[in-house]
């Protein structure tokens, strides 16, 4: 029976509907096998078990035995009631059982030989009664502290994970982190087809939750920490990337609200799909720059959704009414969406969280984030980074064009800060104050644009009650840049010398009309002198002929004449 | 169920008595082991005090989760409270004597 089946289960996986844990491990737990799960107190082990058993009833309509060694039922139907997960009612449909082992070392005296028969009594019974194809152990380790034989426990372990495996249950067991070893017990020697690490860290005074597939016998899988957050639905792990880059790519183009920009961008502005990275220092108008992308989405009729992290919503709104630029009927219509909140108020993966869930209830097409530079306050460059990679991945998997702005500093080399996530975008627009004459103007350029033949020029940036303008920026004698009041000297001084220039030609073509007309006269004069000589010639050719024709006639008639005695000629010869 | 246990326990507490279960998972040596020293340890401290219920376990495993039955055998002091449990086949008559508090704990 087994030996089938067993060939049946193989590299098949059970999915934990664990957002994200699935994707790392390529479908989830391996099927009919234990699974080590382990960390430390408070790091999510019964809600992680908990969470596998109840995705398992409710999304794969598989029935779950959760063995409790520590935590009453009562308490733990409470604890997950928070998650909207109604315990009760699961176990009233027979769909989930939970046992709880209780183990009270005072009240046990040892003597001579035991087995742990009773335990898998109770655990084959409680599988049996409901058909349970997933089981929960939770945490076994607390047998060691009710019996004192641990050669017995051993064995006995050994031999639990060997049952387990022949009821072809897949089967979490949660073991406390030990010193030096994964678990305090030493489970992960019993168990030792997967293993997963959960582990709940406070750096910089922000908790972090970490999560990492330690092992997975005969499957691929993902090997980075991953962070996690225990949220309003449960855990949900944070995949760095999905393992491949293998998102379809768009060839659409979508305006960027701008339309010189577009031009810049091979004429029709972004791909779809595409992250674009604005960055530029203080009040060099990126927010301007996203507020009209945003604006340029809900013309299309695209729903946009717009993280601010640094002003509130009606802040914004007031802002872009003063460049002409109204997003309030778009926050009417529902199109847009603002997020607002400080990055501080919550750790990194818990905006990771926020973003997805967002993401996945908005749908928005495209997504705006105002500014990334924000969320650094809240973890290292590093962590940005990979949070950044992974919402950068997960944008692009939805075919979500997103425009990140990045606020960069003063003084320090413009691109540095940027080095972190700028391999990650296509587009890279940078804003730049230029300084001269006394006056700070702004510069667009774009820094790289993928896959399209871009615009190698600097525009002058210019934000008017009209909206954006982008304008040619001139080069000084010396070939500075030559923005604002400089540029307009530039051109009022260039429209003078197009002035001229304009005279002179109209002046040269002048004299070029007259010479045409110069020359046609002496064209006109020159006929009229051949016409003449030519009828002159003519009339000496007619009379010349005229000539001809007298003499022919006369020698006619002499011919004639003389015909009168053509014998004379006979006679004279006879 | 729980109405008949209040029963026996009131008339145990009256007649003194010693009710003790003996949880057992088939007929394997530990249990059978576990049964006659048991056996042999109330007819010597416990005589005409006592009565013993074997479970079977294999035969009633729902029985398993009210005492909270892990180990087998596990011997289950019900009366006179409070509840004692001693796990192993009861070859340390000197353990048991002390686990069903027939004897002080040593120190």
């Amino acid at each position: 029976m087994t030996t089938e089946k067993e060939s049946n289960v193989l590299f098949s996986k059970s999915p934990t509907g664990i957002q994200g844990l699935d994707e790392i491990t390529g479908g989830g737990l391996p099927r009919g096998r234990p699974t080590l799960v382990c960390g430390s107190a408070g790091c999510g082990k019964t809600m992680f078990a908990m969470q596998f058993l109840v995705n398992g009833v409710r999304r794969y309509d598989e029935p779950g035995v959760f063995v409790s060694f520590e935590e009453r039922e009562q308490d733990l139907i409470q604890n997950v009631a928070t998650l909207g997960w109604d315990l009760p009612q699961l176990i009233e449909q027979e769909k989930l059982l939970i046992d709880h082992v209780f183990i009270e070392r005072a009240q046990i005296e040892e003597t001579g030989e035991y087995d742990l028969e009773g335990l898998f009594i109770r655990l084959g019974y409680a599988i049996d009664s409901i058909g349970a194809q997933r089981v929960a152990l939770d945490t076994i380790g607390a047998l060691f502290s009710g019996f004192t034989d641990t050669a017995i426990l051993r064995a006995e372990l050994r031999r639990l994970f060997r049952w387990l495996k022949d009821k072809g249950v897949t089967a979490i067991i949660t073991g406390e982190q030990g010193e030096t070893t994964l678990t305090r017990y030493g489970l992960e020697e019993y168990v030792s087809d997967c293993v997963v690490l959960l582990a709940h860290r406070t750096v910089e005074q922000i908790a972090t939750r970490r999560l990492r597939v330690l092992k997975y016998r005969g499957s691929r899988h993902g090997t980075n920490e991953y962070p996690f957050l225990i949220g309003a639905d449960g855990i949900s792990v944070l995949p760095i990337t999905s393992l491949e880059l293998d998102y379809a790519s768009s060839t659409e183009r979508i305006s960027s609200g701008v339309p010189r920009l577009d031009a810049m961008l091979g004429g029709q502005g972004y791909y779809r799909g595409t992250s674009i990275l604005v960055s530029g220092t203080a009040g060099t108008g990126k927010t301007s720059l996203a507020a009209h992308f945003a604006d340029a989405a809900c013309r299309r009729g695209e729903r946009c959704l717009y993280f601010a992290f640094e002003e509130a919503t009606s802040q914004i709104v007031r802002n872009m009414r003063s460049i002409d630029l109204d997003l309030q009927p778009w926050l009417e219509s529902g199109l847009l969406q603002f997020q607002t909140a400080r990055p501080s108020l919550y750790g990194l993966e818990s905006h990771l969280v926020t973003m997805h869930g967002l993401v996945e209830e908005f749908k928005p097409r495209v997504v705006v984030m105002d500014p990334i530079s924000n969320l650094i306050v809240v973890g290292t460059n590093a962590e940005v980074r990979s949070m950044l990679s992974r919402i950068i991945d997960f944008l692009k998997m939805k075919q979500i064009t997103a425009l990140f702005t990045n606020l960069t500093q003063d003084g320090r080399p413009l691109e540095a800060t940027e080095s972190a996530v700028s391999s990650m975008m296509d587009t890279w627009l940078l804003l730049r104050g230029i300084e001269s004459g006394g006056e700070r103007n702004r510069g667009l350029y774009v820094l790289k644009s993928r896959g399209m033949a871009h615009s190698n020029q600097v525009r002058e940036f210019l934000l008017t009650d009209q909206g954006i303008d982008l304008q040619d920026v001139y080069l000084g004698p010396s070939g500075e840049l030559l923005a604002g009041t400089a540029r307009y000297q530039r051109v009022a001084e260039e429209k003078a010398t197009a002035l001229v220039r304009e005279k002179e030609i109209q002046r040269r073509q002048r004299g070029m009309e007259r010479k045409r007309q110069i020359m046609e006269a002496q064209i006109v004069a020159l006929r009229a002198e051949f016409e003449a000589e030519r009828e002159e010639l003519e009339r000496i050719i007619a009379q010349g002929e005229v000539q001809e024709e007298v003499l022919r006639e006369g020698r006619e008639a002499m011919a004639r004449m003389r015909g009168e005695g053509p014998g004379y000629n006979t006679e004279s010869e006879g | 169920m729980q109405t008949e246990n209040n029963a026996t326990m009131t008339e145990a507490l009256e007649a003194g008595h010693w009710e003790l279960r003996l949880y057992v998972a088939g007929q394997t040596p530990n249990s059978l082991k576990a049964f006659a020293n048991l056996k042999r340890i109330c007819e010597e401290h416990l005589t005409g005090q006592y009565t013993i219920e074997v479970i079977d376990l294999l035969e009633n495993p729902r029985l398993a989760a009210g005492d909270q039955i892990v180990a087998i055998p596990t011997l289950v002091r019900k009366l006179p409270a409070p509840i004692r449990k001693i796990v192993g086949n009861l070859a340390d008559t000197e353990r048991v004597l002390v686990g069903l508090d027939l004897r002080p704990r040593p120190l």
